[in-house]
This record gives C-alpha cells, structure tokens and sequence, in this order.
C-alpha cells in the first residue's frame, strides 16, 4: 500500500469527479448526487475508503461520477458484486446504487439475499417508477394503468413495494426520502453510513423525461407538509403545515386524525419506534399509499443484527484457532498417504 | 501381459468348489477391473471408494469412476436408482476405470441387470441373494430368478447372503436394523478385501475418524467388515483369493495419497492462492457434479478462504468479481447450465480485465441434461457464449490428479494476464479418484503477486508492454481512485470512451492479450510413435483412454502417436505445424465434434473425429479399434 495521502480536512468538491454529468437537464439524480457528495464531506470519509457500486440504468451511472473506487457492473447484479467486495475489505464503505428496474425487477434476487444476509453495505433505490435509459417501458413500480411506451393501453400488473420487501427480507435500517429535500437525503445517507448492517434507502427520484411529475403530490416543496410525514423515532407521528394531524392506532388499522377538529391529544397519537424489533410497525407505516395517508418518508426501522462479513471473518479466525493457520504442506498431506522409498 | 482394456476373459479359471482352494497361494492378477453396484442407499459409492482408498495405500495403481443417478432416492430396487462405482488397479500406470469388468459386486436384481453388460465372459458375479426376491425380480422385469436358471451360465457366480449374514453378525450388538442395513456395504468390502488379499487396517482406521462420536456405528461398520472379512477365509465358496502383481517398474519416490478431481482442484487453487499470497474468494452456488468444490473449498477456511453461497449462479460469479475488484483471488465454480447464467458477468470481466478463475466440471447436456454422467461439450460454450468479441483463456483438466495443476496454472495465468480463465473438467474427474504424488513446494511455479501503488503514474488501463496486462489497483489504496464497468473504455485512462477507434483498439488489445499467453505454453509432448502417419488428438478427461490406446496399439506394433490438449484458448503454438506432419489425424472427444471443428477451421487439416455422447467416458478398447481401423486404412 502507498503511504497516507497527508490527511486534510475533505471538502465537497473532492468527491466530485472530473467526469462530465449526463443525466437529462433537470433530472432528480442531480440532487441526489450533491447530497450524497455533501454527505460524504460531512462524514470526512477518506475518498479511497468508499466503494460505489451500480448496475444498469440511469442512476447506475452515478459511480463515474463520484471520485472515490466505483464499480459500473451488470443489471441487477450490483449486490452480488458489492457482497463480493464488503467480504473481501471489510473496512470499505460500500454502496450500492439501483433502480426501480434495476433493483426490483431484473435484480429482485439479489436485492432480496443483499437484504436478508445484512451486510454493512447502504443501498440507495432511485425509485422513478419508469424505465428511464430504455425510454419509457413501465417498470415494476408503475402504478396500475400506468400508460406508457410498453403498455400503450395502460399497466395490468400491480406493482412492487420496495419497503415492505426490504422489510420482509430482514432489512435492518429501512429509509425512505423524496429527491426534492436535499438536507433529508444527507441526513439519511449519514445515518445509513453509521448503521452497522444493510441499510436500503428508497429515494422519490423524478424523472423528468419519461415520467415528470410521478412523485409531485408527494415531494414537491408545497405538497410536503400535508401529503407526508416524518417518521422520527420517539416522537409522536404529526404531519401538516402546523403539525396538528396525525396518525393514531384504530384497533389494527392506521387512522388519520386531526387534533384540533377530531379532538385528539397528541398522547394519543403513535410514537414512531424505528428500533422495535418487532418489524410491525414499520411494515404497515410502509404499507400506506397516497392519497389515502400522507406519505411516509424518514427512517422507518434501524435495528441491531449480526453483521454479515463479520460473521464470516470471525469464523475464518476461529477455523484457524482450532485448526492451525495456513499450512499448505500439511494440508497436502492430510488423509492417508503413503511413502514410495527410491 | 494383460492390457488395460483386457476385454478379453477374467484371469482365473479355477472352479469355484475347487476344494484344495486353500492350499494355493494367491493367484497373481495383471490390471482388474472391479465394479460395485446397488441401490443409491446401499453405499455404493462409500464402498468403492474405500476399496479404491485401500488399494492405493497399499501401492496399486488405482484410477475410478463413479456413476450414479441423478435422483437422490429412486424408488429401492428400481433401475433407475442404480449406483455404480467401478475402479482398475494394476501393476503398472493406470490410465482409466478400466473397460470390461473382471469383478463385479451386485446388492439387488437391479443392479445385477444394469451392469451385466460390463462383465467380462467368465467374470466374476458376488451377487447378495437376499434380496433376489419375487418382488425385487419383477421390479426389474425378470420372469425367473437368474440365479436359478442358467441366465448367468456365462460367469462364475458367487451367492452370498449379505444382507442375512450383516444381520447375523450384528445381532449380538442388538444394534437398530436400519444400521444392519447401513452396514451392509461394509460386509461386502470386508469380502472382497479378502478376496483381493488387501488389509482392513486402513478402514478401521477411517470408520474410528469418521464416526468418532459415534462409538455405536464404529462398532457395528467394524463387526460387519470383519464379518465379510472372515466370511471369505472360511468359506469353502471361493476357489482362491487374488493379488495385485508387485509393480514391474517402479513409482517415482515420494509421498502419495488417493484424491479425486474436484478435492485436486481445491486444493490447487489453495497452494495459489497461499504462494500468490492472496486471500482465496469462492462464489458459488450448488450444481452437480461441482458442488464438491464448494464443499472443499468451506472446510479450509483457516488460509483464510472465504466461500460465498450465493442465491444464485449470477451472484456467485458476481461476488467473486466484486472479490478480485478488491484484490482477493477469485473462483466461481458450476457445471454447463450454471455457466450459462453466468455468461453475462464473464462478459464482464473480460471487459474490466480483472483476474477471476472460472470452473465449468461438465456434464451431459443441452439444459438440465445428465447432472451426474460426464460429457465435454462445453468447449464451444466456453470459447463463444459471450455477446461481443469476448477472449479468454482456457484450460481443460485431464485427469484427477491434472486438476492440482491446473488450478494452479490457471491462477498462474490469470493474475499475470489480468483476464479471465475458465478451466474444463467434467463429471468423470471430477468424481474418479487416483493416487497422486504430493509435490513439494519447489516443484510449484512462482505465483508473484503486488497489487498497484504507484499514485503518481496510475493510468487504470495502462498495459504492460509484454503481457498487456493492466494493474491491478484496489479499493484501499490512497490516490488510485478509479472506476470501472461494461462500458467501453478508453485506452490507457479507462474512463467511458464508446468512439469509433477506440472500440476497435480496445477489441484488438483483448483478443492480443490472450493470443500472447502461447509464450506461457511449453512445447507439446507428443506421445508414441512421433514418425507414425496417426496422429490421435484429444482434450480433457479422455486423456488416460487415449494415451492406454496408443500404448496398446504400439505393443501390437501398430504406428501411432498423440498429443493432448490442456490449452484450448489459446491454442499451442506449435500445434499447427505438428497436426501437418501426420498424413491422418483422429480427435477423440464425447461431445459431436467441437475441437474437430475448431481444428479444421483454423488449421485446415482433414482430421477425422470420434465422438462418443452416451454419457460415459471412452473406453480404450473403443479409441483402439479406431485406430487399427485408421492404420489399415
């Protein structure tokens, strides 16, 4: 290894790397890229400590755009490759880079064994609802009726949920955030970093080309306040531009409750445990839609579980414990053998 | 002297009730064959192996094949759930599991039906009668029972009661009878150890290791085998026991051992991994008959070696490839259908020209095919499955042993080349044992290794001017920050460059790569007769019945010589000119002509070819009678 690059404190900019953008004027990745980059100076993580990893899509182009190692692999297949290298260098940040397409239809294996193996590797989810670098096909997260270049006479498969699959799948930190609010997704992305463990983000990502406007009642500046809530863990769940509404339980159900016109005090309202291991919760908070429920963006679910790589490391270490260190020779030779003499 | 393929009579032709049977010394054998077949829950395989164990130990030449049925548990006493496990040992080199069988070991009706067809005229039949019930005789479709009427009047028939007398034996250990029923196979090797003059030492040893915790199998496996043991010594039923003649010509000194192809190359690719000093990373997901390596390859985590069960055949390969990214030697290893899936990512890393070793152990195909029967039709898949002009080096394994070697030299390649490797085995090596001399460390070439540093001069896709290899540079180190992908890249910098001229450049640096590894090929050795007019071909498995072939021929003074191919891709540099100075030239290959093709396109020579796709390897006798037909024209 070379010596250490003198330490000095890390800006922004150093994170950028000197590949020109090429996503469509006015795509939501842009945004998404610099609050990843702000993330990352914020976490001053030493640029050849960080792993990004993709497969195919627009937003898997994001690694050539970020100056730390960067791995454009295959589609789908960005997990697999990730896996290979958290379990090789364990001490790498690593990240994986996906797509609605990318992650849940043509790599929906891999994201689902990424998820269940927990390693400490953060997966970010442009989830645009469309195929955007093939021009315009629905993807796996296109709503019902959805009309598109493939489905000209509208969508009849019912879509996939990202965050009740991760959840389903044993995800350990499960995040959801809209593209429009920079300061949420650094926030997040940091708080991803830090959790020992998969972490999978889910990101509203427009994409203005295809499919402009998908995410709009949700994230749109205007629209926040009312169409989402922030799920802060310990904190009751409000949401509204003076934080009077809220969620309160209904026997098993999720209910929407005004507290000035219903009411209702605040203590009656759900307080968000985000490190519950009990996955409920989270499960049925994921399972809201829009416009029934406001949205729900924030952490959904962080929770301590064994981590992979550190499993696998730990009993390579107790192998060599109990059986001797590598010895090639002796491992020739062990079985029967036998001597021929000269 | 008897030839390997003896498809001729068994040796002995004394009478079974010769009542001075005891009083004769061992009858001295040449190279015997002997097969052992039964239900897939009789133990077959164990049964063989150990006997095949045995007989090395005691310095024979051993060489085996193992067959048995793709289902787990085909209904008892059908056809279908046959295993068979066959085995030649002789004095001399052993080459292949031989071809017709001297001795053959039946433990049902079913068993004796599907293998009658391999005993030689006058072989020997242990036959265990129990189970020669109605019930059983009509599963496999036999009106009468052929150890009563003359349907075996052709072989010298030997009906024991295994399963009765395992019983008897174990009755004083009041043990369950599923274990009686477990024990059986021990019964029948503690027979035929007897009947070969070979000791139980080794067995007793391996029964105390493999079920240390198990005092009670211990002793029942134990009671069986010395049942089966005593059974032949005081039996009156045989005429005589045998012996392996003592070898003629020596084995080269050193220490041996027995080992099958998937544990050589396992271990092969631990050696290279430990000389290269690189941590060892295994991608895999469970595919017959490959799964072994996945098996070995966990059990030696201590070097340390990381394995990786993926979901799927496309995360494994996609692991190891995020490995070799961060600098771990990485293996993904799958048979024909797995090689498939995992097409893209080879793809892939051509492309990103990282090193990755790649094992297809192949089987019958198209699709699901025969998991457990051995083919070598993977060589064109191996050559061209990928989309794109997509070069990489391969290697064929020739036998159990040959598996060590070329692990090795595929990790040799691949880290000096920085480019993929796949290496050919199939379901014959990978599951036929042989004796293997341990070589020692010295013998082993240099497996040098420094990951890239240098921030000062780093350009991703620089290439050494002899090799063309690019450096290798990890996720890590300070100042060597760079990507990588599936996309063109630009020469040198290795960023996204899809223009014209580059594309061409970067196609030709690729395929230019791999040609130059020819210099990494030593000249070929060509075997028998250099001067003869025939000149037999092949690769792979089919090595040892080949090279026995041509042995055979030329002790009836036939002309004739071979060569053998380990280097498909690329080819040797001398092959041309050698396939050209012989007037005919045979390719012998169980697959329907995929190295005659390639040999005819690129040398445009007339070879002729015989193909074999039944399943099972070439016997000799088979590629001899070619080559008697060939000579006389």
């Amino acid at each position: 290894m070379a010596e250490a690059i003198e330490q000095k404190e890390l800006v922004r900019k150093d994170y950028v790397s000197d590949v020109e953008v090429r996503w469509c004027v006015g795509c939501g990745d842009y945004g998404i890229l610099k609050s990843f980059t702000v993330a990352m100076a914020k976490l001053q993580l030493p640029k050849e400590k960080v792993c990004i990893v993709s497969g195919i899509g627009c937003s898997s182009r994001f690694p050539y755009y970020v100056d730390t190692y960067g791995f454009h692999s295959v589609h789908g297949r960005a997990p697999a490759v990730a896996t290979g290298i958290k379990l090789t260098q364990p001490d790498l940040s690593v990240w994986v880079i996906t797509g609605d397409g990318d992650a849940l239809s043509i790599g929906g294996n891999h994201f689902i064994h990424m998820l269940r193996r927990n390693p400490d590797i953060n997966m970010i989810l442009f989830n645009n609802q469309i195929y955007g670098l093939t021009k315009g096909q629905a993807s796996p997260t296109s709503p019902i009726g959805k009309i598109t270049k493939s489905t000209p006479f509208g969508l009849i498969d019912g879509p996939m949920h990202p965050l009740p699959m991760a959840l389903t799948a044993g995800a350990t930190f499960v995040a959801r955030v809209p593209d429009t609010d920079g300061a949420m997704i650094t926030d997040i992305l940091m708080q991803a970093h830090k959790h020992k463990g998969v972490a999978f983000v889910e990101i509203l990502q427009n994409c203005n080309i295809f499919n402009d406007g998908a995410w709009f009642p949700i994230a749109k500046k205007a629209n926040r306040a009312e169409n989402s809530i922030v799920l802060k863990h310990g904190e009751p769940m409000t949401f509204g531009a003076d934080n009077t509404k809220g969620f309160r339980l209904n026997g098993m159900n999720i209910e929407v409750v005004d507290m000035e016109k219903d009411g209702v005090d605040i203590s009656e309202l759900l307080v968000h445990d985000a490190q519950s291991q009990d996955a409920t919760l989270a499960f049925k908070l994921a399972n809201l839609a829009h416009p029934e429920f406001p949205y729900p963006v924030g952490v959904f679910r962080q929770v301590e579980a064994p981590v992979y790589e550190s499993g696998v490391r730990k009993q390579e270490h107790e192998v060599a414990e109990k059986f001797g260190n590598a010895d090639v020779e002796k491992m020739l030779h062990s079985g029967e053998t036998w001597q021929v003499e000269a | 002297m008897q030839k390997e393929v003896s498809a001729d009579k068994a040796p002995d032709k004394s009478s079974p009730i010769d009542e001075d049977r005891r009083s004769n010394a061992p009858e001295e054998l040449d190279i015997t064959t002997i097969r052992f077949a039964g239900d897939s829950g009789d133990g077959m395989q164990l049964l063989g192996t150990r006997f095949a164990n045995t007989s090395a130990v005691f310095g024979k030449d051993v060489m085996t094949l193992a067959e048995y049925p793709a289902e787990i548990r085909a209904p008892a006493g059908t056809i279908a759930g046959v295993s068979g496990f066959q085995l030649s040992m002789g004095p001399q080199d052993i080459y292949t599991a031989g071809d017709m069988v001297d001795v053959l070991v039946v433990m049902n009706p079913a068993a004796l039906k599907s293998n009658l067809e391999h005993v030689k005229e006058d072989g020997i039949l242990i036959v265990n009668e129990d189970t020669f019930t109605a019930k059983n005789l009509k599963k496999v479709g036999y009106d009468e029972n052929p150890l009563e009427n003359h349907a075996l009047a052709g072989y010298r028939v030997f009906p024991v009661g295994i399963s009765r007398l395992t019983a008897l034996a174990l009755e004083p250990l009041g043990v369950e009878r599923e274990q009686v029923n477990k024990s059986k196979n021990l019964f029948a090797l503690g027979l035929i150890c007897w009947l070969f003059n070979m000791p139980l030492d080794n067995t007793l040893n391996w029964l105390k290791t493999k079920f240390g915790k198990k005092p009670d199998v211990i002793k029942a496996n134990t009671e069986a085998l010395i049942a089966g043991n005593k059974y032949g010594d005081s039996n009156q039923l045989f005429a005589t026991s045998y012996v392996i003649k003592k070898r003629e010509k020596q084995k080269q000194p050193g220490t041996y051992r027995y080992l099958n192809g998937n544990s050589a190359l396992s271990m092969g690719l631990i050696t290279a991994a430990n000389r290269a000093d690189l941590h060892l990373f295994l991608g895999s997901y469970p595919i017959t008959p490959a799964s072994d390596i996945l098996h070995e390859l966990s059990r030696h985590k201590e070097f340390p070696v990381t394995t990786f069960q993926a979901e799927d055949e496309i995360a494994a390969i996609g692991a190891a490839i995020g490995a070799s990214f961060s600098g771990s030697l990485a293996v993904t290893s799958t048979s024909g259908p797995g090689m498939a899936l995992k097409t893209e990512f080879i793809g892939l890393a051509v492309s990103i020209e990282l090193p990755l070793v790649i094992i297809n152990v192949q089987r019958g195909g198209p699709s699901t095919g025969l998991p457990t029967k051995m083919e070598q039709s993977d060589l064109f898949q191996a050559l061209w499955s990928r989309p794109g002009e997509c070069p990489l080096i391969i290697l064929a394994a020739n036998s159990p042993k040959d598996c060590f070697d070329t692990a090795i030299e595929a990790c040799r390649l691949t880290l000096k080349y920085m480019t993929p490797v796949i290496i050919l085995s199939d379901g014959y090596i990978a599951n036929g044992s042989e004796a293997w001399r341990i070589p020692s460390m010295d013998d082993l070439p240099e497996m040098k290794n420094e990951f890239y540093t240098n921030a000062k001069k780093f350009h991703p896709y620089q290439r050494d001017s002899k090799t063309l290899a690019r450096p290798w540079a990890i996720p890590g180190t300070p100042g060597l920050e760079h990507r990588v992908g599936g996309l063109e890249k630009e020469d040198i910098t290795g960023g996204v460059d899809q223009s014209a001229d580059n594309h061409a450049k970067m196609v030709h640096f690729r395929a230019e790569k791999v040609a130059r590894v020819v210099a990494d090929i030593p000249p070929l050795e060509i075997e028998g007769d250099k001067d003869a007019d025939l000149l037999v071909v092949g690769w792979g498995s089919s090595y040892g019945a080949i090279t026995r072939a041509v042995m055979n021929a030329t002790d009836d003074n036939v002309s004739v010589a071979s060569v053998h191919l380990r280097h498909l891709s690329p080819l040797p540099q001398d092959l041309g000119d050698i396939l050209k100075r012989y007037k005919n030239v045979l390719i012998v290959e169980n697959n329907l002509g995929q190295l005659w093709t390639l040999l005819r396109s690129i040398y445009l020579v007339d070879a002729k070819l015989l193909s074999k796709v039944n399943g099972v390897p070439f016997k000799i006798s088979e590629i001899e009678s070619k080559i008697h037909e060939m000579v006389k024209g």
